[in-house]
């Protein structure tokens, strides 16, 4: 065992690279969720949106076409689920679940003839003068613009829930859907729309897989990031800078366990191999343990009729 | 100050199966008071939603100061001057003050800027308020000071009211009062609904009655009685409910120092309730919602169990028994919830007479059900009680309010119980279906049990009651005898005013 041979640098850096999906995905599911709708096909956008990104991206050269591909593909297999629950009023669990299944047996069909082709390499500009600074410099500033679009994409998600008018409605939406209608806002546009983001935000998360952190496609290669992104928000009582907390925690143990493993610790694989779910949600729970408590129309069909 | 502000004429809304309203027509004045009258189902509810935007008419027209007035959602009648108060409130408790009245306004200013007006109104309007306080932890009284603040804010030509008293002690409803006899003052107008006549007689100028989404009369409610009112809505003579005075007896059910904690995160805990009920004895137990009624029929239906010596039935600790154990004994009960809690919504009115039924009524055999002694329950109670439904295989769901409300009651009240425990009997009901519940309860009474009934309606209570009680946050009043008792007494025990304080200008 040579523990020593562990860069910590490099592992903080490799961490946020790792955390970058699952956060993508996180804070779509939770301005959804916010809405007031439980959409469980996260898993199903995602890897739509990897395969959508990667096919559009070797195609035409262009990963940034391909992350517009992967935002769209995953944003229009949720506007399905969208026609699926709140026009058709299908129930949400069951939509979510057959979402996921689609997505999977889609991106195999889609992703046919695309194994083992390598993706246009993604550019990773190195910001000036912030990339040199010691230690901070290759951690923080060092990384493909996505990286920074998902920061940024958290702390505007946080500053529209908290402070805007939109973000107030949407809250409002999620919490008393009877309410909100009686007051004249639309329930069912507003939803229809937060999936759409959701979506989208999953897309990307996908993408970001399939061109950036592993660039190549193989089948299922989400490996159940979606499904993480889903407990991540429960866990996080709907708050996204514990939804980013979550997910650098994550993150971060996976990149971990990787590097005790490869420094043969002796600790069972397996036991290692679990290490991120374990850490991750026993933090999480002890965190949740205050008064927040889900949107109370989580998951409640809504009709105006009734 | 005169002139029309608002003219309906010949308003017609059709849903299927049922006309909500019929060729509606009449006039609201500036700065009038005018009340609605109907039962429910009269189609009060659907003609407010009309002039609110949140239902277009068939046919027919509105005119707001002479101008053709067709809002096509509530934002456009907010727009004109049209403020609503709901009936089932429309806040979300998980937001706090400030943020429910912004949701209910048009161009609500900074939050900031918002919380110093809402300060002010409330002062000037004699509601105290505070912004910062998440909506969920306010009594009902605090919660409709929110919507008034919220409509108030908005300087409303119309503001209309669909029973805003329910949730009010008396001494509350005096100051609304006087709240809007001020706005009236001011030039508002007032469209006040409700079915408690004596208050339409104090408060309102002009009243026009429904019945069966039509227009069958109008008055003028200071110089018409309360019965004169009741039997226009109504539509023929009342029955009074009557009691045949039996005995009192011994002690059935005793509750001793209760205190338990809610099993809602916003509900309210009961702290040392004792009380005692003797058999043929009606005790009523008043109070606004939300403060501890639907805690105490948890806790004496063993849903919410307690320390066994808690509540004592003949003698016998309860208090850590289940449902099924008590209902055995012989204490059933009936919650005010009906769907979802009294009834199950989607289930046959068979499969809800077995749920509660099983036990004393022989249906089930070593766990199999017996369906056609089931069936024959369900058909006994629907025949009994009068309820209107093609058969026992209907969905719950499928009842009216009314309808099912005496479905439920009749279930427990042929079940022979020893002690019944009813909250909210007559809930949402007309008043020919009320009377019939209240005589069953009496008769129930007269026939040696004991009768707990817990209401918001203070007329009930005092129809039925031999001796009367009311929950305070929790806490129980002392019991009195029903008899002699004034409104302001009656208030008093409600907990009074609750810090309201009369408009100070």
């Amino acid at each position: 065992m040579d523990l020593s041979s562990i860069n910590p640098i490099l592992l903080l850096a490799s961490l946020i690279v790792a955390a970058t999906p699952l956060l993508l995905a996180a804070i779509g599911e939770l301005v959804t969720e916010r809405a007031g709708v439980l959409n469980l096909g996260v898993e199903g956008m995602m890897i739509t949106g990897a395969i959508c990104g990667f096919a559009i991206a070797v195609n035409t050269g262009s990963p940034v076409l391909g992350l517009l591909a992967a935002a769209i593909g995953g944003a229009v297999l949720s506007l399905l689920f969208a026609i699926l629950t709140q026009f058709a009023l299908a129930n949400q669990v069951a939509s979510g679940l057959a979402l996921t299944l689609f997505g999977l047996g889609l991106s195999s069909l889609i992703g046919q003839g695309y194994q083992g082709v390598k993706p246009p390499a993604f550019p990773k500009p190195e910001i000036p003068l912030l990339s040199d600074i010691p230690v901070l410099g290759p951690i923080v500033f060092s990384h493909d613009f996505v990286v920074y679009l998902a920061f940024f994409l958290t702390l505007g998600v946080w500053a529209m829930l908290k402070y805007s008018r939109a973000g107030l409605i949407l809250r409002a939406v999620g919490e008393n859907h009877d309410a909100a209608h009686a007051l004249g806002y639309k329930v069912v546009r507003i939803r229809v729309l937060a999936i759409m983001f959701g979506g989208a935000c999953a897309g990307l998360g996908g993408a970001y897989i399939s061109l950036i952190r592993v660039p190549q496609w193989t089948e299922g290669m989400t490996s159940g990031v979606g499904w993480i992104a889903l407990a991540l928000v429960v866990f996080a009582s709907w708050k996204p800078w514990r939804v980013m907390l979550g997910a650098g925690l994550f993150g971060g143990v996976s990149v971990l366990q990787l590097n005790l493993q490869a420094a043969g610790v002796a600790i069972p694989v397996e036991y290692l191999a679990m290490s991120p779910y374990l850490i991750t949600i026993l933090v999480l729970v002890i965190m949740s343990a205050d008064r927040s408590r889900a949107p109370a129309s989580l998951g409640k069909g809504f009709h105006a009729g009734t | 100050m005169t002139g029309t502000l608002l003219s309906i004429r010949g308003l017609t809304k059709a849903y299927p199966g049922v006309v909500a309203n019929n060729d509606v027509s009449f006039d609201i004045g500036v700065g009038e008071v005018h009340a609605l009258l109907g039962e429910n189902g009269a189609g009060k509810s659907t003609l407010v939603k009309m002039i609110y935007g949140l239902v277009k008419p068939d046919s027919g027209e509105m005119e707001l100061h002479h101008l053709p007035f067709a809002p096509a959602e509530p934002s456009a009648a907010r727009a004109a001057g049209v403020a609503m108060v709901f009936q089932h409130f429309s806040l979300f408790e998980a937001l706090n003050v400030a943020e429910n009245i912004a949701l209910g306004m048009e161009n609500p200013p900074k939050m900031g800027d918002l919380a110093a007006r809402i300060r002010a109104v409330s002062d000037l309007y004699g509601l105290p308020l505070d912004p910062d306080r998440i909506v969920g932890d306010l009594s009902a009284g605090e919660r409709q000071r929110v919507e008034i603040i919220r409509c108030l804010l908005q300087d409303p030509k119309l503001l209309i009211m669909d029973e805003p008293t329910s949730v009010l002690t008396p001494q509350e409803v005096d100051i609304l009062f006087e709240t809007l006899r001020k706005l009236s003052a001011e030039g508002t107008a007032i469209l006040y609904i409700s079915h408690k006549l004596e208050e339409i007689r104090t408060l309102c100028d002009n009243a026009t009655i429904l019945r069966l989404g039509q227009v069958v009369g109008t008055c003028i409610p200071r110089d018409s009685t309360a019965r004169e009112m009741a039997e226009m809505m109504v539509g023929s003579s009342l029955h009074v409910p009557e009691r045949s005075s039996g005995d009192i007896g011994p002690v059935r059910l005793q509750l001793n120092n209760l205190s338990a904690a809610s099993s809602s995160e916003f509900g309210t805990t009961l702290k040392n309730i004792s009380l005692e009920v003797h058999t043929g004895e009606v005790l009523g137990l008043g109070g606004v919602a939300g403060n501890g009624q639907d805690e105490l029929l948890a806790v004496l239906s063993g849903e919410t169990l307690t320390a066994a010596g808690a509540v004592v039935l003949d003698g016998q600790p309860i208090g850590n028994m289940g449902p099924v154990a008590r209902r055995k004994l012989g204490l059933l009960t009936a919650p005010e919830e009906r769907l979802g809690h009294a009834a199950a919504p989607d289930m046959s009115l068979t499969e809800n007479a077995l749920l509660t039924g099983a036990e004393r009524q022989d249906l089930e055999n070593r766990g199999f059900l017996k369906w056609g002694r089931a069936k024959e329950f369900a058909e006994e109670i629907i025949a009994r009680f009068d309820v209107r439904t093609p058969g026992p295989g209907n969905a719950a769901r499928a009842l009216s309010g009314g309808n099912l409300q005496k479905f439920v009651i009749g279930r427990e009240v042929l079940q022979r119980p020893e002690v019944l425990v009813v909250n909210q009997p007559t809930w949402g009901v007309d008043a020919a279906a009320a009377a019939s519940i209240r005589q069953a309860l009496l008769d129930l009474a007269a026939g040696g049990a004991a009768v707990v009934v817990i209401s918001q309606d203070l007329d009930e209570l005092m129809e039925i009651s031999d001796r009367f009680g009311a929950l305070n946050e929790g806490r129980l009043s002392d019991i009195r005898t029903a008899k002699g008792l004034t409104v302001d007494e009656i208030g008093l025990m409600m907990g009074g005013a609750h810090g309201m304080e009369v408009a100070h200008v």
